[in-house]
């Protein structure tokens, strides 16, 4: 019945989901309904829960999340509607006729007690000693309803073993209160298919493929599900304890790299609403803990443009001008780790389209035990690299087993943004408050490429201001108002693009030893194409599979989370698609802030490229350091 | 497995040949084939009563290219065993119910969700689809009504109680875990695959068979005004003739426990492990849509019987065969069989024990599908009516 079965991630239930009347009649026409005596009137299709949103009567809610299918679960939302002999879950239902609804009932009020004790009665452990204590949807629920003890008792014991197996993302199964917002992250945002129920009646919980540890399947490690967990049953690996240990060792010498999509998003852990870049305060505040330098990986995002841009040059040029029928087009970006593991179990067939260049991450952790050491004069065994990154996936990728070019493990430590704040909150320091900083030379401050990188386009948008410069020699701000490639920017899941290059102009000095000149690009069309999130990579990934316009594409960006680095396993939580857009804001407005906006005027990464990186882009040496290559997985689990 | 039929009543067990109701409703047409169910007042013997009819004509309204007939013969509420006699002994009308029905509603595809446990009956139902085919009962052109093309699959369940309820079914049958889904929209709307579908229970579409075949008013003057027909009730339990019964609907209890020759009866259970627990003092209340409505189960207990060892073995059930899924069902039934043993123990409060009855209140207005919605019934029934024997145990409680 179902096709492609051999690719898809397994379904969860499609009824779940809230059809919208598609009749004619019902587009556009209101209903007037009536909420505890007043009366409103709503679009048909609206939910009960959405109708009270708009109309400012607060619902509570748990299992319900913006941006998952409906679920109606939890039983939390329900309210009462005249006429009906049972309560119905606000979120599920949907508006098609008048009704009569009364939020606040005594039976609706005892319900929703009720079904917060018998939550609380199995939900293990003590707030206190939780990652997610001030920030957990069950506490607030309990203090909402006054919860002053455990009318159904409470589990003394934990019934299950924290699954710490996987490097990036913990479950402890003992603080799950079964609202499946991860399954249905796992399952349908994600397609990947990772987490589902399991077992039946009182013995249900969330499990994985034969109940395996997380490390064992074919979890992508993108973190989304913790993002999206109301309570602390899934949460991040952390390592900050390691890094104090670290800081705290006069022997150690301890540099922090920091992405962009962190300072985005941090502020949102000290009450600030979600849109305040921090990147100044930031940097204080860590050398304040004790970092001995702080690095931008915004340079490495530059440097990773100049790689991989030269990348998709040489693989144009021979299978362009030398007609080179293997050369693998179009090539995929390489940057999110949890993309990375996504294909090499999903696609491992197309492996050799992703772009060999590491990720920023891992270029910038070559480079310091290498070239900064030397620079230096440190001894590289005594740095401890650490990578605040918006990432669960980042963990994982910087203990891959490849990843120790340098002679050492390239990056110790990824650390995420919830817990850098934590550090910073544990150091007496209020981020907000901060004086603004710069960063640490030799990197210094990086261009507005780089910084884009944290938004879904934002690699695309990086690469095309380089290559449009370097191949026309047209200056980008003249191409596109304000440098702003509008394109291919926004948060359509898939976005597709065409550049057509009219003129092209000299070869510059960098490229010379690759290419002799642009002619053979003069009237062609450069075809790009952006996803976000792992369920519009694999519709990208299945329109190639069939020939579809998406394989003549020459460049393609994936990012595994929605909304690209700044929707990150590792940013604050709560999400949703309104505090990604304003993360989102304040990074391109960061971008138009800065004096460098393209990878290529980034005076320091041709300082590298002088001084280190002698055989330029693609060059031996950054072949040895700053390009890696992958593992075909497949989905097939030992 | 012997199926002791123990009385077969004036409807259901009435003559029938083969292809009677396929062809008289061919040559109705399909209004009148809905015309001639809602004169029957007909309503669903699953257990809810939801009136065939409406559910039919909801289905039939729906605008779609693919619509299904789903037969719910996935039998597992605890007591009953009628919907197995039908199936091994009256095919005929089970399939020429779900043909007509397919007919009526404009659906080419009917499905038999099949009890994982009737595994044993799975090869006799393919071959008598077979011989209808043969017959021209199924396929193209049925009984040469040009267009008129239906056939029917079965499927076997896996075990699960909750896959009765019919969105858990349909999920079930899409390769899911067998979950209720949100109501509405209904499956009349949007079921399996998302097509309308119309699901019914094995004894109605029987039902359907006779009153195509017999008219509307013929079904409507057997049984009582809003409970129209007959039943089957499978009794079990303290009784020296358990077995099938086909009986008219408004029988009382005392006239339903002479005919199966039980004696010393203290308690009967009526609706299996989610319906009611009727005490010996009410044993002059009806069976019917209008007082007592069931699926068919009938549990007959006799004084020797432990009234809480009864509902601890419900509790046990549903603590097990609750899909898991919302909050009151799977943690709620967990709580009412502590209770219990709690009893069981002498070591409860009042307090606490009517605690755990406000939430077995809660239970049945808050949970997802009707499984969570009915389990707290016998916790209720049973404390409320049995209170004497259950409390006054010396055991104690506070």
């Amino acid at each position: 019945m179902k096709e492609n079965k051999e690719t898809r991630a397994p379904e969860s239930q499609k009824g779940h989901t809230i059809e919208k009347p598609k009749s004619s009649e019902g587009i556009g026409s209101m209903v007037s309904i009536e909420i505890n005596g007043n009366k409103f009137s709503v679009p048909l299709g609206t939910t009960i829960l959405e109708a009270c949103k708009q109309n400012q009567i607060h619902i509570p809610t748990l299992c319900h999340h913006d941006d998952l299918c409906i679920a109606g679960v939890c039983r939390v939302c329900l309210v009462e509607v005249e006429g009906m002999r049972t309560l119905q879950a606000s979120c599920a239902y949907s508006i098609t006729h008048s009704l009569k609804i009364h939020t606040t009932s005594p039976q609706v009020r005892r319900a929703r007690r009720h079904v917060i004790d018998l939550l609380l009665s199995e939900h293990y452990g003590e707030c206190y000693s939780c990652v997610r204590n001030n920030n957990c949807e069950l506490q607030s629920l309990a203090k909402e309803y006054g919860v002053d003890k455990f009318t159904f008792g409470h589990v003394s014991e934990p019934l299950f073993e924290e699954d710490n197996s996987s490097y990036s993302v913990i479950r402890d199964m003992n603080k799950c209160v079964l609202c499946k917002r991860c399954v249905r992250t796992c399952i349908d945002l994600q397609e990947v298919g990772v987490l589902e129920s399991i077992n039946r009646g009182h013995e249900t919980r969330i499990g994985t493929f034969l109940d395996k540890p997380l490390a064992d399947v074919i979890c992508i490690n993108c973190g989304q599900c913790i993002n999206r967990c109301p309570t602390g049953a899934l949460k991040a690996n952390d390592p900050s304890d390691e890094i104090w240990q670290a800081i705290d060792d006069p022997t150690k010498h301890v540099v922090i790299q920091t992405a962009p999509s962190p300072r985005a998003a941090i502020g949102e852990e000290f009450e600030l609403g979600p849109g305040h870049s921090l990147t100044g305060q930031m940097n204080t505040a860590l050398r304040r803990i004790g970092f001995n330098k702080v690095f931008d990986t915004n340079f490495t995002a530059d440097l990773t443009i100049m790689e991989e841009g030269t990348e998709l040059i040489i693989r144009l040029y021979k299978a362009l001008v030398e007609g080179e029928k293997q050369i693998a087009l179009p090539q995929f970006t390489s940057c999110s780790p949890g993309w990375v593991k996504y294909i090499e179990h999903f696609y491992p067939e197309y492996l050799d389209h992703v772009s060999s260049a590491k990720s920023p991450q891992q270029m910038f952790g070559a480079l310091i035990k290498t070239w900064y050491a030397q620079k230096e004069g440190i001894d590289p065994a005594n740095i401890v690299s650490v990578a605040l990154m918006p990432c669960a996936a980042k963990k994982y990728e910087c203990n891959r087993p490849e990843m120790v070019d340098s002679g050492y493990k390239d990056v110790d430590y990824g650390l995420t943004t919830r817990e850098l704040a934590q550090m910073i909150k544990e150091s007496g320091i209020y981020l907000p408050e901060m004086e603004k900083t710069h960063f640490d030379d030799p990197f210094g401050d990086a261009s507005g490429a780089g910084l884009i990188f944290g938004a879904t386009g934002g690699v695309m948008e990086a690469a095309l201001r380089t290559i449009i410069e370097l191949v026309t020699g047209v200056k980008v701000e003249n191409v596109f108002e304000n440098m702003n490639i509008v394109p291919v920017r926004g948060f359509e899941g898939i976005r597709y693009a065409e550049l057509p290059i009219e003129k092209v102009g000299p070869v510059p000095e960098i490229l010379k030893p690759l290419v002799p000149n642009w002619d053979w690009l003069k009237g062609a069309t450069l075809k790009v194409a952006i996803a976000h999130g792992t369920a519009n990579a694999k519709k990208i990934m299945e329109d190639i599979k069939a020939g579809g316009k998406f394989s003549e594409c020459h460049f393609i960006e994936f990012m595994a989370c929605p909304g690209g680095c700044l929707g990150g396993g590792g940013q604050p939580i709560p999400t949703s698609q309104e505090i990604r857009a304003k993360r989102a804001e304040a990074i391109y407005n960061e971008d138009a802030s800065l004096p460098i906006r393209k990878s290529h005027e980034n005076k320091h990464v041709l300082d590298l490229y002088n001084d280190f990186l002698t055989d330029g882009p693609c060059g031996h040496i950054s072949h040895k350091l700053l390009h890696t290559h992958y593992t075909p997985r497949g989905k097939y689990i030992a | 497995m012997e199926n002791k039929v123990k009385r077969e009543g004036a409807v259901i067990f009435s003559d029938y040949t083969r292809g009677d109701a396929v062809k008289k409703a061919v040559s109705i047409g399909r209004e009148d084939v809905l015309f001639e169910l809602k004169e029957s007042k007909l309503r669903g013997r699953g257990g809810a009563g939801f009136p065939t009819s409406i559910k039919w004509m909801l289905t039939a309204a729906a605008k779609s290219d693919k619509k299904y007939v789903i037969c719910n013969a996935d039998e597992g509420e605890p007591g009953t065993f009628k919907d197995r006699v039908l199936l091994l002994e009256y095919p005929e009308l089970v399939f020429e119910g779900m043909v007509v029905g397919g007919y009526a509603i404009g659906a080419k595809e009917g499905i038999v969700y099949l009890r994982g446990e009737y595994e044993y009956m799975l090869k006799s139902l393919q071959d008598y689809l077979e011989e209808m085919r043969k017959d021209n009962l199924l396929g193209k052109d049925i009984l040469g009504k040009k267009g008129f093309d239906f056939d029917i699959i079965i499927r076997l369940g896996s075990g699960a109680y909750v896959c009765g309820e019919e969105t858990a079914l349909i999920e079930s049958l899409e390769g899911h875990r067998g979950e209720a889904r949100n109501r509405p929209p209904f499956p009349v709307n949007t079921g399996l695959n998302g097509k309308p579908t119309t699901v019914n229970n094995v004894e109605t579409f029987a039902s359907v068979a006779h009153i195509v075949t017999k008219g509307g008013a013929w079904y409507s003057q057997h049984g009582t005004d809003k409970s129209t027909g007959s039943k089957l009730f499978s009794v079990s339990g303290d009784c020296k003739k358990p077995g099938v019964y086909e009986l008219p609907w408004g029988t009382t209890i005392n006239e339903l426990l002479k005919i199966v020759e039980a004696e010393n009866t203290k308690a009967v259970q009526v609706g299996g492990a989610s319906g009611l627990c009727v005490p010996k003092a009410q044993f002059d209340r009806q069976l019917g849509y209008e007082d007592l409505g069931t699926g068919g189960s009938i549990m007959v207990f006799n004084e020797s019987r432990d009234m809480l060892h009864v509902l601890k073995n419900f509790m046990e059930f549903f603590v097990e065969e609750s899909c898991g899924q919302c909050t009151p069902c799977r943690i709620g039934n967990v709580k009412l069989l502590e209770g219990v043993e709690m009893i069981e123990k002498g070591e409860y409060t009042f307090n606490y024990i009517n605690k755990l009855k406000e939430l077995g209140e809660t239970m049945r207005i808050s949970s997802k599908c009707g499984l969570g919605q009915s389990s707290p019934n016998p916790f209720i029934s049973i404390l409320e009516n049995f209170k004497e024997e259950i409390f006054n145990n010396g055991k104690g409680g506070k």
